[in-house]
């Protein structure tokens, strides 16, 4: 994606304008409620939802908020990911087995994991495992399925190298199968994070379990419409936090990827 | 023939049938009452949603699924394509979209309970505004990745307007665009789920939390599964639909791959 880009070149001048777009969007949200546009029972300038936000950030229950949900975030995400890899290996590396799960994995695949809310409830109450169940359930495919189509696309000559060396099984899968996949796998990571912190919002927002998805719904159902907005705006900046990050160790993992490829042709 | 024909049979059905049977088993004296036996659950699949629940509530819920569903795929093809051709454009907007895209769509709920109440209008708008972001972002990166030499011999063949549009920014585009109406449905089914379950007065998110509300597990457990075939249903459909639209698209990389 980025190679494709002609206009990287112009860095500075594309930083420029995505800084106007930020401040045009910032312009519009104060004056439009200002200048009785849109009541500002229903939309409070920007700067009120600021000032909301500074409040918010004094209080403990915001920090105590966002860590819960961060906290079901990563622990839901990282059982979907070991999960998901645990499986993945196995059922890509094995042809029979693959054949035996596809059509079970792509029935349960296209499930929505909200249809899994009431189970919760009962099951766990607005306990954080009411939040777990949803985020894994729904993290867990996007990372089964990459991993599966990563050990797949294992070079088939690398493979005969490894038979021809009797690598055992477990060499094999460390040595050969695991850094030939690992792309794969990292975007199925990526993918899964957005859709983990998604669902962990939509548990506590629905269910009421603890974090920032409960103080939404507080904040909605007391009125506090500025505070509203300002948790809105803090779910965006974390999500967008989380996928840079993960943006990131993929492009570090990637760089070192190609790089090891191409020694071993030269 | 037959003989592998019935071996592929036998991949497809063995292990969902495995698991059912397994279902099936433990649960058919299952005394918990959180978890029932699956005979009674089908059972009463049958009586709960083959009667007026049918019109009442799965069709309202499957009309505002395909009206939210319709409006972000036409709204995020519009935009992406005019942002997508424009590079002052597509920079300038790049960080705010990322940003709208980042945020969990089911937040927008409340917000948009605001603006429209708990009608169908609300449900539409939030189905709408969480699914829009695939769609839109996914569309402006497959305009930006038309092929040059496509690009230039239509300006050579002095194709304009509408020719263009159709023939060389669409159709480049939309293999693009199918990857993000795919994860736009999904968003929307959720969405349409999150939306009824919050406020409503009918639907099957609202249905099935009132069931669980007042403890009807049964019937609970057959929403819960109605939901699971509707996805099931959704994707399926969605995947004839993609397969048909972009025949050429397939066959071109089917035919790329064996000359490599």
């Amino acid at each position: 994606m980025i190679l494709t880009s002609p206009v990287r070149g112009a860095g500075t001048s594309a930083t420029t304008l995505g800084a106007l777009g930020v401040a045009g969007l910032a312009v519009v949200l104060e004056l439009a409620p200002r200048l009785g546009l849109v009541s500002t029972v229903y939309l409070p300038p920007l700067t009120a939802m600021l000032g909301a936000l500074a409040a918010e950030a004094a209080s403990p229950v915001f920090w105590f908020s966002l860590y819960e949900t961060l906290r079901g975030w990563a622990i839901g995400l990282l059982l979907a990911v070991g999960g998901g890899i645990l499986l993945g290996v196995p059922i890509g590396l094995l042809p029979v087995v693959r054949k035996a799960t596809a059509s079970t994995i792509e029935f349960l695949r296209p499930i929505p994991s909200v249809a899994l809310v009431p189970l919760a409830v009962l099951l766990f109450g607005t306990d954080l495992r009411s939040t777990l169940l949803l985020v894994v359930y729904a993290a867990f495919w996007q990372v089964l399925v990459q991993v599966i189509a990563g050990v797949r696309d294992v070079d088939p000559v690398a493979m005969d190298t490894a038979t021809v060396y009797r690598l055992g099984l477990c060499a094999r899968v460390r040595r050969v199968v695991w850094p030939s996949a690992l792309p794969y796998v990292l975007t199925g990571v990526r993918l899964g994070a957005s859709v983990a912190l998604v669902l962990a919002v939509t548990g506590e927002l629905v269910i009421g379990s603890p974090g920032l998805g409960r103080q939404i719904a507080l904040a909605q159902s007391s009125g506090a419409i500025a505070t509203l907005y300002a948790l809105v705006l803090v779910t965006g900046l974390v999500g967008m936090l989380l996928n840079l990050v993960f943006r990131a160790v993929e492009r570090r993992v990637l760089a070192w990827h190609p790089a090891v490829r191409g020694d071993s042709v030269r | 023939m037959t003989a592998r024909l019935l071996r592929r049979l036998a991949y497809a059905v063995g292990l969902p049938g495995v698991l059912f049977g397994l279902w099936w088993l433990s649960s058919s004296d299952s005394q918990n009452i959180y978890l029932p036996p699956l005979s009674r659950i089908l059972a009463t699949f049958g009586e709960v949603w083959f009667s007026e629940r049918l019109i009442d509530d799965v069709l309202p819920s499957l009309g505002r699924l395909a009206t939210g569903f319709a409006l972000a795929a036409v709204l995020g093809v519009g935009l992406g394509v005019l942002i997508g051709l424009n590079r002052t454009v597509r920079l300038a907007t790049e960080p705010v979209l990322e940003f709208f895209r980042a945020i969990p769509p089911p937040v927008l709920v409340p917000i948009l309970m605001l603006f429209a109440g708990i009608e169908d209008t609300m449900k539409i708008t939030v189905i709408a505004a969480g699914a829009v972001w695939p769609v839109l972002l996914n569309t402006v990166e497959g305009v930006r990745g038309i092929d040059e030499v496509l690009r230039d011999t239509a300006r050579l063949y002095r194709l304009r307007g509408f020719t263009v549009l159709w023939h060389l920014v669409l159709r480049s585009a939309s293999p693009r665009i199918f990857t993000g109406l795919r994860q736009a449905l999904s968003i929307a089914v959720i969405l349409m789920v999150v939306s009824e379950m919050f406020a409503a007065t009918n639907g099957l998110g609202f249905t099935i939390i009132s069931f669980q509300r007042g403890f009807a597990i049964p019937e609970m457990w057959s929403g819960i599964i109605l939901l699971g075939l509707l996805g099931v249903a959704l994707s399926l459909l969605f995947r004839v639909a993609e397969r048909r639209a972009l025949s050429w698209y397939l066959g071109l990389r089917r035919a790329q791959r064996d000359d490599g």
